[in-house]
């Protein structure tokens, strides 16, 4: 038995919107899931599914062997979940925060309050576990967020967007802890909207839209797929332009995009940059920018889906 | 990083019973980040004392003293239906904030969230009422029956707040932010509080508003409670009260868990 989670069919509907249409995944024991997909997607709905919160419409879905719907005190006993919106008590201090937790998992005082300090230190926020939550920073909250959902020491996390909304260096910071929890041997299930973030974090991909899986793979395989590289070249001077034009078509075998004088084209293999370099030194064109990109959600959407992500337009909901 | 634990099948009731007391003492240690709840069920109920028994106590009762003695249960009992609002607002907070999915990812008994909720709001309760009747000693107010008149006192008004804090908790399920819940709260109970015999005697009043105000349960309470702590008729008011408060769980207890089961 390998497999964490194992989730068949998810299906849930909101009244007219169908959230989950139908949602397989499995994620193995000791490895990071990355759940990737645009907003409305259907993540966090298959975060609450698997975190006994609620409940599919139909489908199943075991974790750890236990089945969410009619053993959810099991599975509870298995799981940490830091939510979308960090669910931190900021009428009590990040100390009293982590000790409540514990309390509730059954701890004695003294090892609720050592195993608080513990978290308090490795998440960096030994100064201010005095302090009421309020009085944190966004970043600060969610550390402490991501702390509470630990204290227990789950055998399987679940990550909600842990990243959104944090800074770049936050960001890293978050992903450095992340890397850390799984070596510890943790499985954790990751949702996220940026494929960088998903690529550099999880061993395996599953994109969902509209609360379908359309891809699934490691990030290798899933780049592969979809390109998930901009190469993009501006020469200095704009009589240039058709050359490399020219050269970046045969090189990465489709239509660069011209927009001025920037050519760019979607590129697999990141060995076409060295390529291309010596083509263009080889025939004495001089460049103001040379450089390889990762592709944005949105590109990888146009080439998995063919259409770019749909705008939501449904702010209003709770 | 990894401990194994032994999974098992459910919680037991005595662990069910301490998670309740872990969530009413957090519950309560709230308060020492956010004094000014304190303030809402202590100066408060204090100011309302003082404003009527000096400024109004005179010309309703003829003496301030007077006026003490018949007012200071009733406000008691209001006292203890403003605080029942808490119980609203914090759940409410919960909910929006997240709080409550967190609880409710943990293996705890799925009761006690709600229940340490509403334990800490009856040691709120307890609160208020000593210190009410210690402004009221030192006030003036003397108890006219015993320490056994005192003790039914304080247990029929705990057992009217536990089914008032259905209420809240209703509302606290329904409203979308912690700020609806005290504009809702407010808007509700000031009418309920005020149309009773909390302040003043119903003889005063008109012939329709008497009918109003004697079905009122607060009323109904507040006679009780003056019956027990100054002399006087309690076994009808108190059977009234009773049954009010089972009617009132009744009918919204069953409707908030219903509600609170929609919503999460
Ligand atoms: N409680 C709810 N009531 C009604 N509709 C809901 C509810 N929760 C989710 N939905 C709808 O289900 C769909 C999936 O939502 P979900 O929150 O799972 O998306 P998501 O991928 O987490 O998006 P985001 O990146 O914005 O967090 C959306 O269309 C959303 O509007
Ligand atoms: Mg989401």
């Amino acid at each position: 038995m390998s497999d964490v989670i194992q989730a068949e069919g998810l299906v849930k509907r909101f009244g007219e919107t169908t959230a989950l249409a139908g949602v397989d995944l499995s994620v193995r024991n000791g490895t990071v899931l990355g759940l990737l997909g645009p907003n409305g997607a259907g993540k966090t709905t298959i975060v609450r599914i698997l975190a006994t919160l609620l409940q599919p419409d139909s489908g199943r879905a075991t974790i750890g062997g236990y089945d969410i719907m009619t053993q959810a005190h099991q599975v509870r006993q298995l799981i940490g979940l830091t939510g979308q919106f960090a669910s931190v008590d900021e009428n009590l201090t990040g100390l009293e925060n982590l000790v409540f937790v514990g309390r509730l998992l059954g701890m004695p005082k003294a090892d609720a309050k050592a195993r608080a300090r513990e978290l308090l230190g490795s998440f960096k926020l030994d100064d201010a576990g005095e302090r009421a939550a309020k009085t944190y920073s966004g970043g600060m909250r969610r550390r402490l967020d991501l702390a509470a959902s630990l204290v227990g020491r789950p055998r399987l996390l679940y990550l909600d967007e842990p990243t959104t909304g944090l800074d770049p260096r936050a960001r890293m910071e978050a992903w450095e802890l992340i890397r850390g929890m799984v070596s510890g041997g943790m499985t954790v299930l990751l949702t996220t909207q940026y494929l960088d973030e998903a690529d550099a974090l999880a061993d395996d991909i599953v994109v969902i839209d509209h609360g379908r899986v359309i891809a699934m793979g490691t990030p290798d395989e899933l780049k592969a797929k979809t390109a998930a590289q901009t190469l993009a070249v501006r020469p200095v001077d704009p009589v240039h332009v058709p050359t490399v034009v020219a050269a970046l078509s045969e090189l990465a075998r489709v239509e660069p995009e011209v927009d001025g004088q920037l050519v760019s084209a979607p590129v697999a293999d990141p060995g076409v940059l060295p390529l291309l370099y010596q083509r263009l030194a080889q025939d004495g064109i001089e460049v103001t920018e040379l450089g390889l990109r990762s592709a944005s959600l949105n590109e990888v959407f146009l080439s998995l889906t063919g259409q770019p992500i749909e705008e939501e337009s449904d702010d209003d909901r709770q | 990083m990894t401990t194994v634990n032994e999974v098992r099948p459910r919680v037991g009731p005595w662990e069910g019973l301490q998670q309740t007391l872990t969530i009413a003492w957090r519950t309560l240690v709230q308060i020492r980040h956010n004094p000014f709840e304190l303030g809402d069920f202590s100066f408060q109920p204090i100011m309302f004392v003082l404003l009527f028994t000096y400024v109004f106590g005179g010309a309703i009762e003829g003496s301030t003293s007077g006026y003490l003695r018949f007012a200071l249960p009733g406000i008691i009992v209001m006292n203890m239906i403003f605080v029942t609002m808490y119980v609203g607002m914090g759940l409410n907070t919960d909910l929006t904030k997240g709080v409550f999915d967190r609880l409710r990812s943990l293996p705890i008994a799925r009761w006690a969230p709600l229940a340490g909720r509403i334990a800490a709001d009856l040691l709120k309760q307890a609160w208020s009422i000593a210190l009410l009747l210690g402004v009221g000693y030192l006030l003036g107010f003397r108890l006219g029956t015993g320490i056994v008149g005192l003790a039914v006192a304080t247990v029929l008004i705990l057992f009217f707040a536990l089914a008032f804090s259905w209420i809240s908790v209703l509302v606290g399920v329904t409203a979308r932010d912690p700020e609806k819940v005290q504009i809702l709260g407010y808007t509700a109970l000031f009418p309920i509080t005020f149309v009773s015999n909390v302040f003043v005697r119903t003889d005063t009043m008109p012939g329709w508003l008497q009918a109003v105000v004697k079905a009122n349960p607060v009323s109904q309470l507040s006679d009780a409670v003056r019956g027990l702590l100054i002399g006087g008729p309690v076994a009808q008011p108190a059977l009234y009260s009773i049954l009010w408060a089972i009617g009132i769980m009744a009918v919204f207890a069953p409707l908030s868990l219903y509600r609170l089961k929609k919503r999460v």
